[in-house]
């Protein structure tokens, strides 16, 4: 790493980018290794995962795995209980986020520290810790095997990281803006909605992809209070094939494709905004 | 901001309110249920008979699986967390110098990120299955082992893999954050060390990784909470077996109520793995204050 950062002379800047070039490419093949295993197990014929020794690239490319996916597996099942509870609990968390945000992020008022204090507390929070806690409720609540536990646990437990985020979007954004079009002759809600949302668009396209993949990718709570596959998601659908006396490895892996891939291309699209993102609620 | 205020004084109840009842109803009752719960006698179907003090503690005090259990986490934690830097540090640096195809290895390093840790712990499993498995099938290859080997067979092993899987997962969000801290710094600030004539390692130690240190703490504390709550790669893996040998306090709490049906003994252990997160937390609290300051 030293070599990386010494001043060398101009004849050696190509090997310094060489040795930049192999070591980067290097180790973008090691972290995408598991995905690209993945994807050739995926479209492996059954009899080929089971040779030994196992083959490097498919023989025959079984692509029809992924038709024949949707028969083998309940996963359009998995995939609309995927879809339903991350959509939902990110729209809860947006609709309560943004009001909180704005008002936090524009105004002093009496709590507010306490309030800021429990919002970067219970970000700290994940519900793998407090499942006995949220177990009891669900069971309490009549919740158990319902779509409404998943929704409000992953609402809950993002909305301090949307809070956080939205707020500092709110607040970097100067308030003589919104004076213009109180004058006009907006209220406040409407000046929120009309002038603000739209410039604050950034931060509620992070928020939103945040909170979505977290609830997309969330597995503890989802696997302890739904035993009945149709209120499971993907992750926890799928997870059930590896007990199985045989594992159907190349749907296994066609399904998790299926899951990864749209979250991926999500998480692309904020790459900016990632880092500030996450340490939004901690340098601010 | 005045005029805002005589404008529209509406209390900041009607705003922040439903963002509150939310955030108390499911993060801050569950956990006062919790700790209720590991002060309760509650039998195998879930009937609760009645406060009992600290029993189910000393329960938990006597299962003969704690005290490894207990090594275990702190081994898991810290090597994990440790690592996870060490290697971060330099893979950011990388990352953020110039080289043909950079913003590529940018987005694949995203991809562990975004990915389902269960699906990426599930990939691992198969690479290193004792049979099928691409691992072994390299590693024969390269004549670097001269039959199959089972890498999840025995304790050591398993645990083994179990930490760089996490690893695996932890470093993309920690490079980024040492990147963020690295765009920070600023070209000038490199250019007038190397006027000054200083070398790259020197340059590093003296400037660079000081700048960073803010950054880099605040991202070691939220791996510190991750890891120590980390459940799927475990479950997935080895499910903290053979028997309990690969637990942590985390998959070991989980297991006492939804394989032991013990709900009550479960909830004392994972209360005092709350009780450390509470410590993390605050320990996250002075870290970024630390920050504000300087």
């Amino acid at each position: 790493m030293t070599t990386l950062l010494k001043k060398k002379p101009r004849k050696k800047v190509t090997g310094r980018k060489v040795t930049l070039t192999i070591s980067g490419w290097t180790i973008a093949l090691i972290f995408l290794a598991p995905y690209i295993e993945m994807i050739v197990t995926s479209v492996k014929s059954k009899s080929e995962i089971l040779s030994i020794p196992t083959t490097y690239l498919p023989q025959h490319w079984t692509w029809s795995n992924y038709i024949t996916i949707w028969k083998q597996l309940p996963l359009a099942q998995y995939l609309r209980t995927s879809i339903v509870v991350s959509l939902s609990a990110t729209i809860l968390v947006l609709l309560l986020a943004i009001p909180a945000a704005y008002y936090v992020g524009r105004n002093k008022f009496k709590g507010r520290n306490a309030f800021l204090l429990l919002v970067l507390v219970t970000q700290m929070f994940s519900p793998t810790s407090l499942i006995i806690g949220i177990f009891r409720e669900i069971i309490r609540f009549h919740l158990v095997n319902t779509w409404m536990a998943l929704i409000l646990v992953y609402a809950a437990f993002n909305m301090a990281f949307s809070i956080w985020i939205l707020s500092s979007f709110f607040a970097s954004i100067p308030v003589e803006i919104e004076e213009a079009a109180w004058i006009d002759g907006a209220t406040r809600m409407q000046a929120l909605r009309q002038i603000i949302l739209p410039i604050a668009l950034p931060g509620l396209v992070t928020a939103f992809i945040f909170t979505f993949i977290s609830a997309w990718n969330e597995f503890v709570i989802a696997l302890t209070i739904e035993s009945s596959p149709a209120h499971q998601p993907l992750t926890v659908g799928l997870e059930s094939l590896i007990g199985q006396y045989q594992v159907q490895w190349q749907y296994l892996f066609a399904g998790s494709l299926i899951a990864i891939v749209p979250v991926v291309i999500l998480f692309a699209m904020i790459e900016k905004y990632l880092v500030s993102g996450l340490t939004a609620g901690s340098v601010k | 901001m005045t005029t805002v205020r005589k404008r529209y004084r509406v209390g900041a109840l009607p705003w922040i309110g439903p963002a509150m009842a939310v955030i108390f109803l499911m993060v801050l009752y569950p956990a006062f249920e919790m700790v209720k719960t590991s002060f309760m006698s509650i039998d195998a179907t879930g009937t609760s008979h009645g406060f009992t003090g600290l029993s189910n503690y000393r329960t938990l005090f006597r299962n003969p699986n704690l005290t490894a259990v207990l090594e275990r986490t702190v081994i898991w934690t810290i090597s994990i967390v440790v690592l996870t830097v060490l290697i971060s540090l330099p893979v950011a640096q990388i990352l953020h110098a110039k080289f043909p195809g950079r913003r590529f290895v940018r987005y694949a390093l995203i991809v562990p990120w975004a990915a389902s840790v269960v699906m990426t712990s599930t990939s691992w499993l198969w690479i290193l299955n004792g049979y099928y498995g691409v691992l072994n099938r390299i590693l024969l290859s390269l004549g670097l082992i001269q039959d199959q080997k089972q890498f999840l067979g025995s304790q050591t092993q398993s645990f083994t893999w179990l930490i760089i899987v996490a690893i695996f997962v932890s470093v993309p969000f920690t490079t980024y954050v040492v990147l963020a801290g690295l765009t920070t710094i600023g070209e000038d600030i490199l250019e007038a060390s190397t006027v000054d004539g200083a070398s790259g390692w020197q340059r590093y130690k003296s400037i660079i990784f000081p700048l960073l240190r803010p950054a880099l703490l605040i991202g070691m504390v939220i791996n510190l909470i991750n890891v120590f709550n980390s459940f799927p790669i475990i479950w997935v893996m080895t499910t903290g077996g053979p028997g309990y040998s690969t637990d942590t306090t985390t998959t070991l709490a989980y297991k006492i109520s939804f394989r032991n049906a013990d709900i009550a003994q479960s909830a004392s252990m994972a209360t005092i793995n709350f009780g450390i997160i509470l410590i993390f937390i605050v320990l996250f609290l002075k870290v970024s204050r630390w920050r504000d300051d300087s």
